[in-house]
């Protein structure tokens, strides 16, 4: 009915017009604060839409942001209280060198910004049934999902028998340093054992007995680098019940290593299922062609956009000037683009 | 309609060598030319950023904000002076949505913004014709085939005689009219036109995508006419007395014609006007990157103008711009003319402009000249000289 007032647009895009947030299409939000943590991160506190689904801690949100009018997808950890009494949500992205989009968050966000909010996703989540001891290993970045569920646990009252491991260079880049430490003072139930590896060194498994003596007869979060996922994680399933440690991986932005020229990959067509190949010299399109997709196809010469597909990973080459390039959600011709290293293309 | 046929006229000064610039440049050159040009499109697009996202965006919002102060406006469209400023802002609206924001979109000079809305793909403009079909006729078949004679289908539209290659057919005799007619109604000839009708006289598309493609039109067309013919009128009728009804239909109407005439005229001056050159297939046989950047410098023409006539015009008054770099962001084609016409200049090249009046002139004359049998081409300017300074 209203569309009929409104095609080809939708009455979204007039009220949007008034607030922004009103959009129905797709849930945006608002920039409220940004307040440092530490030297290379900070905390962004958004104001959603009022169609907001709410999360659970330890999920992370799909956050849509412009830098230099190019439009980006980053996941972040939500580090809010889903029980925040603002209706506030907040992400604390830590500064990636060479990155897009956490420069632009750490040093050139304003309050006031409209961003989209994409889904809310993840299964690192604390069990229905609160087991009665939990156990947190954190390291860096990785604090920022528990961050969320250490303080929802506080509003509920529910920080009964809390050890929490948290590991960082040194005193000054513990994130959230003076939240934890309100935290430990206000909860006798909470304990916070910081391991500063500029000190003590990298946290080796068989170290964990000395900092929590019952470690292995706990529910257990663990999240951080890979590595240190890896050696808790085997350690774990040596000598503790391997469904009581939970996981989540942080994983910094995949980096294309440098001085590594034109070397191709593998294209899995995610629609159809087609998987090809390039060496370096066929376009994603030919690539698929040969491998029996069928693509849209226009000019072939990057002119006319009949082909664009959507990159889901991975990065690519543009074969007319060489540059290497690809974001997550990025709009590609597949003529001119070829795969530098294995992709997933929407098409 | 006949098929379109082309035969080289009875004395074509085109087709003697030396005459059509292409035909001057050498490999070496040509390819030198084609990386100036590349160089030209890299460098903006490397510096394309928050400046062009907010233009975009702000295009997009004015005509948002026009539409509204038209549609509140129409409503009181029973007072004459509402009815007048109500129309001059949808005329403006649909001119702009048309221009600058629907066909600019679609041709994916925004997508390198990655975002979700404003994108080639998923774009929807406010004319009869379908985002997808419109796609492929344009950006791909004109786009890439750009003047070339029996395969850019853009040369008169298959309804026309434009180019004096093109045999002649008792019914050209008409075009004069249903020229008038197109001028008139052309959202729905662009809508027409790209069901490609040679292609389904000649069994070269299969029916059922003629059938989808029809009913494509039939939804769009159907969309469009509820809202202007429908919808509008009965909601002022409701607010301000059955007298609105017919009223608001007349505003609607006619800020639809007048945006399909300024869509035709701005249009038929991009590759009509006497200065412009037409290729046969030979011509552009085995072409290099440097020969599509010439081909496409002498098949369109520009339209002189101010910063809002290239606003109203969707900097389609920049053709020339537009057709070697029809991806690039058109807020930029103003500021890399001056280098355009600066290459021009040292390899020898014409560079097609004009005031409104003469580039439509010519069109005009055209159009009636080659309705009857014969007629050559017209004299072309020769290379571009800059103004003495």
């Amino acid at each position: 009915m209203i569309s009929s007032f409104t095609s080809p647009l939708l009455a979204d895009d007039y009220l949007e017009l008034v607030n922004p947030l009103w959009s129905t299409r797709e849930l945006r939000g608002r920039v409220e604060r940004v307040e440092r943590e530490t030297a290379d991160a900070v905390t962004v506190l958004i104001r959603p839409g009022w169609s907001w689904p709410g999360h659970e801690p330890g999920q992370y949100l799909r956050l849509g942001i412009a830098v230099d009018g190019i439009h980006h997808w980053r996941a972040y950890s939500l580090t809010s209280d889903p029980g925040r009494a603002d209706g506030c949500i907040a992400i604390t992205p830590k500064l990636v060198p060479g990155g897009k989009v956490s420069p632009f968050l750490c040093s050139r966000m304003k309050p006031g910004a409209i961003v989209r909010l994409g889904g809310v996703e993840g299964s690192f989540v604390l069990p229905q049934e609160l087991p009665e001891r939990l156990l947190f290993i954190t390291a860096g970045s990785g604090i920022t999902p528990v961050m969320s569920m250490l303080r929802s646990l506080a509003r509920r009252g529910e920080l009964r028998d809390v050890v929490h491991l948290h590991c960082a260079r040194d005193a000054d880049s513990v994130v959230f340093a003076r939240d934890l430490a309100e935290l430990a003072a206000d909860h006798p139930g909470y304990r916070l054992e910081r391991w500063l590896t500029g000190r003590r060194g990298r946290l080796q498994p068989e170290q964990l007995a000395g900092v929590c003596g019952d470690w292995s007869e706990r529910e257990a979060f663990l999240c951080g680098p890979s590595g240190l996922l890896a050696a808790i994680s085997g350690h774990w399933a040596d000598r503790a019940d391997p469904a009581r440690l939970h996981l989540e991986h942080f994983q910094p932005p995949e980096r294309v290593g440098e001085g590594e020229r034109g070397r191709g990959g593998q294209v899995t067509f995610r629609r159809s299922g087609v998987v090809g190949a390039s060496d370096g010299e066929q376009p994603i399109l030919q690539a698929g062609e040969r491998a029996g997709a069928k693509l849209a196809f226009g000019c072939r010469m990057g002119i006319c956009h009949s082909c664009v597909g959507r990159l889901r990973s991975g990065q690519v080459r543009d074969l007319r000037t060489g540059r290497v390039h690809g974001q997550p959600g990025e709009e590609l011709r597949t003529c001119i683009n070829a795969p530098e290293g294995a992709i997933e293309i929407d098409l | 309609m006949s098929t379109t046929e082309y035969a080289p006229p009875a004395s074509d000064p085109r087709d003697e060598p030396g005459e059509n610039p292409l035909g001057r440049l050498s490999p070496e050159q040509l390819e030198q030319l084609g990386r100036e040009f590349d160089a030209i499109h890299e460098e903006v697009y490397a510096d394309l950023g928050e400046r062009d996202a907010r233009y975009i965006r702000s295009t997009i919002r004015l005509h948002r904000q026009l539409v509204l102060a038209a549609r509140i406006l129409l409503l009181g469209s029973r007072y004459r002076a509402l009815w007048l400023a109500g129309t001059a802002s949808l005329s403006l609206a649909k001119i702009l949505e048309n221009m600058e924001i629907g066909h600019n979109v679609m041709h994916g000079q925004w997508d390198w913004m990655n975002d979700p809305d404003i994108n080639s793909r998923t774009w929807d403009w406010d004319t009869a014709s379908p985002a997808d079909a419109w796609r492929h006729s344009h950006n791909y078949e004109h786009h890439t085939f750009t003047n070339i004679r029996g395969k850019d289908r853009d040369l008169g539209y298959e309804i026309m005689r434009i180019d004096p290659h093109q045999k002649w057919h008792p019914v050209y005799l008409l075009q004069p009219f249903y020229n008038l007619i197109l001028m008139g109604f052309f959202e729905w000839g662009v809508a027409l036109h790209d069901l490609n009708g040679e292609a389904i006289r000649k069994g070269e598309k299969p029916r059922e995508q003629v059938i989808e493609e029809l009913k494509a039109i039939g939804v769009k067309a159907r969309r469009q006419i509820v809202k202007d013919y429908v919808a509008f009128p009965a909601l002022a009728a409701a607010v301000s007395g059955r007298r609105s009804f017919k009223t608001t239909l007349a505003a609607n109407f006619t800020a639809n014609i007048i945006r399909n005439v300024w869509a035709h005229s701005i249009i038929f001056c991009g590759h009509f006007p006497d200065q412009t050159f037409t290729f046969s297939e030979q011509e552009v046989a085995g072409e290099t990157r440097g020969g599509f950047y010439v081909r496409q410098l002498l098949g369109a023409a520009n339209i002189d103008g101010g910063p809002f006539f290239h606003l109203l015009a969707g900097n389609l008054s920049f053709q020339v711009e537009h057709h070697l770099y029809p991806d690039m962001p058109s807020s930029r084609y103003a500021e890399i003319a001056p280098r355009v016409r600066e290459i021009c200049s040292r390899y020898g090249l014409p560079y097609n402009t004009g005031p409104l009046h003469r580039q439509l002139g010519t069109v005009h004359r055209t159009i009636l000249r080659l309705a009857f049998p014969g007629g050559g081409p017209r004299p072309k300017p020769g290379p571009y000289r800059p103004p003495a300074i």
